[in-house]
């Protein structure tokens, strides 16, 4: 196919200059109706923010344009099928394990996944069996999944429907995904992957194998992330063993009817530039993030790291466009750098955690613009440098999961303070966000280990979400236990 | 012929030069260069479209740039020099025989060899064998520096292009690391006058006082920058710019300057109230 194509992209400009009346949605007529936001947005961008119509197809019903973009897609990707998502990568993983699973039906997964990947649990009333995923105590930041691990919750399993693997985590770290998919389907279990921070292992050189190339049976890709399209927009990848006719159901089930063409559109066009470009763009990201691991590693004290940590287990691969640093031995926390950084040095980074920083590297970094993080990172160890007495390093806390989410979530509750939960079970989230990885999930055990946790991250500055009570003052637990 | 050079103040506002001819035009890795004869000013150096420098008023930045912190702190002896790859700055202080060693560090090699090419008077002292010049970013060359240097001036592009990372808390905050115990920081401060470049000099003195004990501004006419009014930081870790002035040890030296002198220095931290006002605004 060729790849230079761009349907959609090519089918807005079309149907732009065929200057057609609208008498139909969105009601701002290409901004016309709306000059203050046409003034913020521009009317190029509010032009083409159109409705399904005949030459641009429907996302529900493909039949034209957007089959055609999803077909150069899917050859872009090396896979069966893929479907354009505008709901953000969490409708892409929710539609991969409604799907799959339905009401309790097992998945197999490590704990330390999104919150979109519970949710769609609590959707389902699918039970999760979690493999905990390996720790490394240095740094304190979860792995992989250790094979011998999914082996085992494999044959312990052996009716579980699906295992569910992150490619890779937030901060770049990839578990055996080929090893695990033959496993997994030898047993007869579907293998679904999280790929929201994997776009460019599709198409990068020397990169973590990708979940299509490794036989994996769908996957869902942040294409807004490296893939440089519009917020929200995103790829749902399936592969040769799956019926994606059953897969576009269950997306119907959730999506929009009024698919916003300025994500598809997004989609579309970086898609393209992906498959002509995809290589080099990567090899520079790359190298930039090389560099300033370097230069960081020079400063003394924090600890950029990258494929040396390979133990080819738990961490198989590493993605090197990942700028990850830990930051204990400076005597600061991750989230404390973050601020600091932030606060005083307008620079603002991916996330910040317990332990360590994330900068988020992309084709649109330039090398000065990291030689001012380098160089804040620099000074804020001279000035803040203190020892690392009472620094808690954030180790995974091994959840105790006694009612599957989707019956805690709609259980009986009530909301307590949070220092009087202690052994309740809990039926909402909590988190730090970023990363969005669940400290507790519907239907866990309150531990004094988590509490102890919660407590410090606060202090720490940490921005903890997912509670109904929006202070993290109260927590819902389970009535009566 | 009418050929002009015209460059935005602001988007109201426009300053034009009659240009006689173009000497030179290029693309480096970091910016367009373009340099102009014309006949009231001389020739004239254009980064991306802004003026830098012109053969008839460049004397007045550089002169106020090296001796006011020279007449503080006269046995200086290294000096880092950050930007000014025309030369302006290094021709004033190669004129002090008690310097010893200059460090240069211009991002733009180019800048370099056009001012050595097209602009003799400015680039007339950089081949002097104190002068070391390196061809790198200077928020990566200052990194590396501890207490090294007695002088540091930044003279920087406008705090966007690629001299934006010289208008960072983490760079003044790496100048302070590389300047010695009684070092001197001085500093090309944008302008009080029109909003945007007055946003611009609130922030680097804002980023400046946060990073050094003493932290002063002063003032210069500069008649082909916007507004003509020009300011520079003076920071350092002891010495006070007045208090700690050394006039006549300045004037045994007897060097013949045509704008600086040890009243103006003086006079030149005397700041109008609309300005002091916007400087506190930030203290």
């Amino acid at each position: 196919m060729d790849q230079t194509r761009a349907p959609i992209f090519e089918a807005l400009q079309q149907t732009k200059s065929n200057r057609v009346v609208p008498f139909d949605v969105p009601g701002h007529k290409r901004g016309k109706g709306n000059k203050e936001l046409t003034n913020f947005l521009g009317e190029q961008c509010m032009s083409v923010d159109v409705n399904s119509m005949k030459p641009l197809d429907n996302l529900c019903h493909p039949v034209s344009v957007i089959k055609e973009a999803e077909e150069l897609a899917a050859e872009a990707f090396g896979a069966k099928q893929v479907f354009f998502m505008v709901n953000g990568t969490t409708s892409a993983v929710q539609s991969m394990i409604l799907s799959v699973c339905k009401q309790g039906d097992k998945i197999i997964m490590p704990r330390n996944v999104h919150r979109s990947v519970i949710n769609a649990l609590i959707l389902c009333g699918a039970i999760p069996v979690y493999v905990n995923p390996e720790v490394n105590h240095e740094l304190g930041i979860s792995l992989g999944m250790s094979m011998a691990k999914v082996e085992k919750a494999i044959l312990d399993n052996k009716d579980a429907k699906a295992i569910f693997v992150n490619n890779p985590t937030y901060y770049g770290i990839c578990s055996n995904l080929k090893a695990i998919t033959e496993l997994a389907h030898q047993y007869g279990m579907v293998v679904l992957a999280d790929e929201a921070h994997g776009t460019h292992f599709y198409f990068g050189d020397d990169m973590p194998i990708s979940a299509m190339a490794a036989g994996a049976d769908m996957s869902s890709v942040s294409m807004h992330k490296s893939g440089g399209s519009l917020t929200q927009s995103s790829f749902l990848l399936v592969g040769e063993r799956m019926n994606p006719g059953h897969i576009r159901q269950v997306i119907n089930l959730m999506q929009t009817t009024s698919a916003s063409y300025l994500l598809l559109s997004s989609l579309d066009i970086s898609r393209k530039n992906l498959a002509l470009y995809g290589k080099e763009i990567f090899a520079r990201v790359v190298q930039m993030a090389n560099y300033a691991r370097a230069e960081i590693n020079k400063i003394g004290d924090y600890y950029a790291y990258s494929r040396e940590l390979l133990n080819g287990d738990s961490i198989y691969d590493f993605d090197m466009t990942k700028l990850s640093v830990h930051t204990l031995n400076v005597g600061l926390a991750g989230i404390e750098v973050y601020d600091i950084l932030r606060d005083e040095y307008d620079i603002q980074i991916e996330l910040g955690d317990i332990g360590n920083i994330l900068a988020y590297l992309s084709v649109g970094d330039r090398p000065r613009d990291l030689e001012r993080l380098v160089s804040a990172l620099s000074e804020i160890r001279r000035r803040y440098k203190r020892a690392r007495t009472g620094m808690l390093s954030q180790e995974y806390i091994t959840p105790l999961l006694v009612l599957p989410p989707e019956e805690a979530f709609y259980a009986p509750k009530v909301s307590l303070l949070i220092e009087d939960t202690l052994g309740c079970i809990c039926t909402e989230y909590v988190m730090c966000y970023p990363p969005g990885i669940p400290i507790l999930a519907p239907g866990e055990r309150i531990t004094s280990e988590i509490l102890e946790y919660i407590q410090y991250a606060k202090s720490k500055g940490c921005f903890l979400t997912g509670t109904e009570d929006l202070q993290v003052a109260r927590l819902n637990v389970t009535k009566g236990v | 012929m009418d050929l002009w050079f015209t460059e935005w103040h602001t988007p109201n506002v426009r300053f034009s030069i009659r240009v006689d001819k173009q000497l030179f035009s290029g693309q480096s890795e970091f910016q367009r260069i373009d340099v102009f004869e014309s006949r009231e000013f001389g020739r004239i150096l254009i980064l991306d479209g802004y003026l830098m420098l012109t053969e008839k008023d460049e004397f007045i930045y550089h002169e106020m740039m090296v001796h006011v912190p020279m007449a503080v702190h006269p046995t200086a002896k290294k000096v880092l020099i950050i930007g000014a790859g025309d030369g302006g700055v290094v021709r004033e202080l190669t004129r002090y025989d008690t310097v010893e060693w200059i460090d240069l560090v211009e991002i733009d090699e180019l800048v370099t060899k056009v001012c050595k090419e097209f602009l003799p008077q400015t680039s007339c002292a950089l081949d002097d064998e104190r002068v070391h010049a390196h061809y790198e970013d200077g928020l990566k060359f200052i990194r590396h520096c501890e207490e090294e240097y007695d002088l540091i001036l930044v003279d920087s592009t406008d705090p966007f292009g690629p001299g934006e990372g010289l208008f960072t808390r983490e760079f003044y905050g790496n100048c302070y690391k590389a300047l010695k115990e009684d070092g001197i920081m001085v500093n090309q401060n944008e302008s009080p006058f029109y909003n945007n470049d007055a946003v611009a000099m609130q922030n680097a003195h804002k980023r400046i006082k946060e990073s050094f004990p003493i932290s002063r501004v002063y003032q210069a006419h500069i008649p082909t920058y916007p507004s003509g009014h020009w300011l520079f930081g003076f920071a350092s870790k002891k010495y006070h710019p007045i208090r700690d002035f050394k006039a006549e040890e300045w004037k045994q030296r007897k060097i013949q300057t045509r704008y600086y002198n040890t009243q103006l220095h003086i006079g030149a931290f005397a700041l109008p109230n609309y300005v002091e006002a916007r400087l506190k605004n930030v203290e």
